[in-house]
């Protein structure tokens, strides 16, 4: 895409400043785009960095779990789970005492053999769906769950609708070239 | 000039959203306890281990529950508040001692006197989490069926207590 918008650029004419302004513009809106996706990448790198550090940290405090297997379970729930007290940690990572009583809730529930569901509603009954790291689809989180993808294909929508436009316009339609722009010289 | 006016926009549409995203504590998280039965809970009380209260004795009057615990730095800012407000015997307040030591908790009520009727003595926390706790302080507001009706988050101030909390009561008593 990029190399596109270069060689438009450069078939137009390098000097005119309201095609530089114009490609700026661009530029904020297609950066404003991808930032869903870089966040998502973001995301993505620090749940990978989790997942492969959690078992490390996974052997503090736990009275009541000898069994790695259910801890590895339990581990896995709290880490979809948002910490209320410093709330951009999960409660997996966090250190929080109210982090370490629920991590200890979750051991005793499955220990008494409810599964992931029912400590998901345990959790959301007291906490809300704030505590969900991945909330239900419902009508106050559509715009949530759906919401990069409709800015990204808009974006991408009005990029290319835009550079169709431009393609068609004739020459005369962009500023001369100004006789002290850079590559005339 | 027309140029300007999509940009302008989609600038002005982001001010807006933002500035409406700085009006909102991120710490106040909604309960969705509100509206809903209080949890049940049978706990002793802090002042005699032999004394419990359970949900069922409160059913029949309007009650305020209080978390508060000696540890808790900002309990203290609030607690002169309260022992002025229950001073004025509006409703009876409870406290719900959260995670705390029976001596810790019996010096500070000595040290900053004692606004409650009662303290339910929740050493291990679990009443709190049943009603939803996080933060403390926190006070409940619970009518004669046992409902939870208003929840504060952080302590109260003469302010909450005059804009929130006694309209709720007067209502409450109708």
């Amino acid at each position: 895409m990029a190399d596109r918008m270069l060689q438009v650029h450069a078939e137009r004419g390098p000097g005119s400043p309201r095609l530089l302004g114009w490609f700026g513009w661009l530029g904020g809106w297609l950066s404003l785009c991808l930032r869903p996706v870089s966040v998502l990448c973001l995301a993505l790198s620090l749940v990978l960095s989790c997942l492969l550090a959690s078992p490390a940290h996974a052997g503090e405090a736990q009275p009541l779990a000898d069994n790695p297997e259910q801890e590895a379970r339990m581990m896995a729930i709290a880490s979809e789970l948002r910490c209320l007290v410093c709330q951009n940690q999960t409660i997996a990572d966090s250190h929080a005492g109210l982090a370490i009583d629920l991590r200890q809730q979750i051991r005793e529930q499955l220990q008494q053999g409810k599964n992931e569901q029912q400590i998901r509603e345990y959790m959301t009954t007291r906490y809300g769906n704030f505590i969900l790291y991945r909330p239900p689809v419902e009508g106050n989180t559509v715009l949530l769950w759906f919401g990069p993808g409709l800015l990204a294909v808009g974006g991408l929508g009005f990029l290319w609708w835009n550079l169709r436009r431009r393609a068609r316009m004739s020459a005369e339609a962009f500023d001369p070239d100004t006789p002290d722009a850079p590559d005339q010289a | 000039m027309k140029r300007f006016l999509l940009p302008l926009g989609i600038f002005l549409a982001l001010a807006v959203f933002l500035g409406l995203g700085l009006k909102h504590d991120p710490r106040e998280v909604p309960s969705p306890l509100i509206g809903k039965p209080a949890p049940a809970f049978n706990l002793p009380t802090l002042g005699d281990a032999q004394r419990s209260l359970r949900k069922e004795d409160m059913l029949g009057k309007v009650w305020m529950l209080n978390v508060w615990a000696s540890w808790c730095g900002a309990c203290r800012e609030e607690h002169p508040v309260l022992v002025e407000f229950a001073r004025r015997n509006v409703v009876p307040i409870y406290g719900l001692n959260y995670k705390d030591e029976r001596p810790d908790g019996l010096a500070w009520l000595r040290a900053g006197g004692n606004p409650y009727v009662e303290s339910l003595f929740d050493h291990d926390g679990r009443i709190g989490i049943d009603f939803g706790v996080y933060g403390v302080p926190e006070t409940f507001v619970i009518d004669q069926q046992g409902v939870i009706r208003y929840k504060q988050i952080g302590p109260i101030t003469p302010e909450v207590l005059r804009d929130k909390i006694e309209p709720l009561l007067r209502q409450l008593h109708g």
